[in-house]
């Protein structure tokens, strides 16, 4: 008994120690949360769930979502940067480009790229105009064209203040100096319905919503590099001469931890999320549901982060809160 | 339609039914425990059907989300906790049904009424799709400004003989529904700690407004030793339920067709449908006072309504891949992990799978009814337990119920807030119900009429967009109807009053 005493203590001695020695090694050592900062349901929960589905294969634990919604993503990610430990036991649901804008301009947001360490992205959705189906524009110049005839008339709605939808929108004044009227709509459901009910005139928002009533809509653009699988006929708005409608507004989604995590558990949480998204689970579920999926590793992810800020603090500039 | 019956067959299978029957029960269960609410329910059975065959996953989706809804009056009637804004109106007569030992009846009312609204809801779905979704396509900022706008007008009727409290309440609702960042023009308002940020969630406030003033309420009683109220299962109590409906022909047609309408239009607060039919009902009665005491019309009225809105809410969702309710956008999910594309498609190459989930929401409603009568009958346990461990356990509930709708220990807290600021409203006989529409109904109202007004700028203006149209004049003469009813009402009211005060004190005198 005695010796098995001394045993144990020795040992419980010795485990800070080692631990401190090589805190990757013994990472992860117990279920991992990961803080989806939208509610049960929504797009980025469900792909989140996707992406965590092999976890144990992976980590050897389980990754468990918690939802943390409200404000847009700001509640989430606020209560994220205060209570995460730094120990890489609690990861984040990051989403491009509304964190990064959120933390430009809202004076309220604890978290900026340099506080967010991207482990592994899975989803890219991009950002289109689209109109209904019997609108006269037939193009985005149409559209344009007839703005700079009628400042303002032109109504166009997206999910939201700052999301991508909205930031295109801004970027395609910037260029062309038209006057558009941006709608906020509540999500991309209530966007799709008060275009088909001909409230407004069209909508900028995510290729997938766009998929979703395909017989009813004209797609006019797509801001991307390049022309998407999805809808090959869909010019890119690049190709239509508007050089700033790059892939800056797209959806980026995937995992990331606080930084001041040990640099060591960043690393291994990185290449193991990658090897995980790029299971075929992951990847059939994904094309399922008709994600746009895009796995990119955490180099790739640091790349996107830094540039797409440059651009957002360019653009948001008069909207910061003081 | 004869499509529909080709694929009969291809749902009666024990598999199927099997599927049907845990999802029943299991909504049920889920939906009775406070703060799950049906969206939850669906929401986090989707990752589920990812291994899971088309059909069998869709039915199941279908079925908890029947279930959930009737579920959630279970918590409302034994224990005064609405689980889900649709269980609102379920309360105010059911849980005095339940105070005064009819629990199982109100139960039993609470099934019959939502099977009759379920199904009426699902005929709707099979036989109505094509117009009723180019219907629900008409409502855009200015037509859901004026649904919202009738739905507080139900705020004037909910307080028969005290309409000043009642108007009162609902504007300190309309107030309370301020808080948070507006989500059109993005400004900040009483925004005094950040968890308020998004404004205050209706579930914590639910709770702590009705379910914390009864549990004090409980407490101010826990000295006295009731003579325990006999409540086991009765013999012929169902016959006499389902007899019992058959008069009230009004509340079921009302109900399912106030249900029914609410649930297809994306967006109105479906979750309110079943508080308007109460209202409507109230309004038409001859004797609207004996609403809010404990009378089973006022349950079959509200379950009638809120199960009514299931199946239409899923309309716009299959023709347009538009949601009628936050539930059938967490459906939607399910489809979509099916690679099912709402569109015409889904009536054509994808009928095998399509029909089916409609014939398998159909069915839902029966079994929903099954397990729902079987576990009212165990309800007598609840009735049973002494009240000093009742409202332990209640709170407990109502803690785990606040905290696990965003996982947020501020709404705990707020349900706590909310709950004392109501129990000294309780003293000043300030009813809830009021306070919790104007919570609901304020932000939608907001959010479309800036929507609209924003339109209105680019095009026609102000006046002509908002007040012009068939449906938005149709909804205006609504409203109207809706406050003078309830204004005449008033009246009637307190003259009767008058009398009856008038003629005890002749008695007194002689």
């Amino acid at each position: 008994m005695k010796r098995f005493l001394s045993f144990a203590l020795a040992a419980a001695l010795l485990l800070p120690l080692s631990a401190r020695a090589e805190p990757a090694d013994k990472w992860p050592s117990g279920p991992i949360t990961n803080v989806c900062t939208y509610s049960v349901g929504s797009q980025t929960d469900v792909q989140a769930r996707i992406g965590a589905l092999p976890a144990e294969k992976y980590f050897g634990q389980p990754i468990v979502i918690l939802n943390k919604a409200g404000a847009g993503g700001l509640t989430g990610w606020n209560w994220f940067m205060d209570h995460a430990g730094r120990d890489g036991m609690t990861m984040t649901v990051y989403n491009l480009p509304n964190f990064i804008a959120q933390s430009i301009v809202k004076k309220n947001a604890k978290y900026d790229i340099h506080k967010m360490e991207p482990l592994a992205n899975f989803a890219a959705d991009p950002v289109v105009l689209f109109v209904p189906k019997d609108s006269p524009f037939n193009s985005v110049s149409d559209l344009v064209e007839y703005a700079k005839a009628n400042p303002g008339k032109v109504t166009l709605n997206g999910s939201g203040l700052f999301v991508g939808h909205h930031i295109a929108l801004l970027l395609l004044q910037k260029e062309t100096g038209a006057k558009l009227t941006y709608i906020p709509e509540k999500g991309g459901s209530d966007a799709l319905q008060s275009i088909l009910a001909g409230k407004v005139m069209g909508g900028f928002n995510n290729l997938s919503i766009a998929m979703r009533a395909p017989d009813k809509l004209k797609v006019l653009g797509i801001a991307d590099l390049k022309r998407h699988e999805f809808m090959p006929d869909v010019p890119t708005f690049m190709e239509q001469g508007y050089k700033s409608l790059d892939d800056a507004t797209t959806n980026f989604r995937g995992y990331a931890l606080p930084a001041g995590t040990d640099k060591a558990i960043v690393d291994k949480a990185a290449s193991k999320t990658y090897e995980m998204f790029n299971d075929p689970v992951v990847i059939e579920n994904l094309k399922k549901t008709g994600v746009p999926y895009r796995i990119l590793d955490r180099k790739a992810m640091l790349d996107i982060f830094a540039k797409r800020e440059a651009i957002l603090k360019e653009l948001l500039k008069d909207y910061v809160e003081k | 339609m004869e499509q529909l019956l080709d694929y009969l067959p291809a749902v009666f299978t024990w598999s199927n039914f099997l599927v049907l029957a845990c999802g029943s029960l299991g909504g049920l269960l889920f939906g009775a425990m406070p703060g799950l609410s049906p969206t939850m329910a669906v929401a986090l059975l989707v990752p589920f059907t990812f291994y899971m065959p088309p059909v069998p996953s869709l039915l199941l989706l279908g079925a908890v989300y029947t279930s959930a809804v009737a579920g959630g009056s279970i918590s409302a009637i034994l224990l005064s906790i609405p689980g889900a804004p649709a269980s609102i109106a379920t309360l105010l007569d059911g849980y005095p049904m339940a105070r005064k030992g009819r629990a199982q009846e109100a139960l039993y009312t609470t099934f019959v009424s939502s099977l009759f609204g379920g199904v009426v809801g699902a005929l709707a779905l099979i036989f109505l799709t094509p117009p009723m979704s180019d219907f629900a396509m008409k409502f855009g900022p200015s037509e859901l400004f004026w649904t919202t706008v009738f739905g507080i007008t139900v705020i004037a009727g909910l307080s028969s003989g005290s309409m000043l409290k009642g108007l009162f309440g609902g504007t300190l609702g309309l107030l309370l529904g301020c808080i948070g960042e507006s989500s059109v023009t993005g400004e900040g308002r009483f925004i005094f700690h950040e968890a308020l940020t998004s404004g205050i969630a209706i579930v914590p406030a639910l709770i702590g407004l009705f379910a914390l003033p009864q549990i004090v309420e409980m407490m101010e009683d826990a000295h006295l030793i009731f003579e325990k109220i006999k409540v086991r299962a009765q013999r012929g109590l169902l016959a006499r339920v389902i007899r019992q409906h058959a008069r009230y022909k009004r509340s079921l047609f009302l109900g399912s067709l106030i249900g029914t309408v609410i649930g297809v239009i994306p967006g109105a607060g479906a979750q309110v449908a079943g508080l308007m039919a109460y209202d409507q009902v109230k309004k038409m009665d001859k004797h609207p006072e004996r609403f809010g005491t404990g009378d089973p019309e006022g349950v079959c009225a509200s379950e009638c309504a809120n199960n009514a809105t299931v199946a239409p809410a899923c309309i716009p969702l299959l023709t347009l891949s538009i949601p009628g309710s936050p539930t059938a956008a967490v459906l939607l999910g399910g489809l979509l992990i099916q690679g099912l594309l709402p569109g015409p498609e889904l009536f054509t190459k994808n009928a095998d799978i399509t029909y089916p989930f409609i014939i398998g929401m159909f069915l839902a409603q029966f079994f929903m009814f099954g397990f729902g009568i079987l576990v009212s009958r165990y309800t007598h346990m609840v009735s049973d337990i002494p009240n000093y461990i009742m409202f332990c356990s209640v709170m407990i509930l109502c803690v785990f119920g606040s905290y696990c709708v965003q996982n947020s220990m501020e709404d705990v807290y707020i349900m706590f807030g909310l709950g004392a600021l109501m129990l000294l409203f309780k003293k000043l006989d300030i009813p809830s119900a009021p306070i919790v529409l104007g919570i609901i109904l304020g932000p939608l109202a907001e959010e479309n009429f800036l929507r609209g007004r924003m339109i209105a700028n680019t095009d026609v203006g102000m006046w002509q967009y908002f007040f012009t149209g068939a449906i938005n004049q149709v909804l205006i003469g609504l409203c109207l109807l809706s406050l003078v009813y309830a204004a005449y009402n008033e009246i009637r009211f307190a003259r009767r009053a008058k009398a009856r005060l008038a003629h005890t004190a002749e008695e007194d005198h002689a």
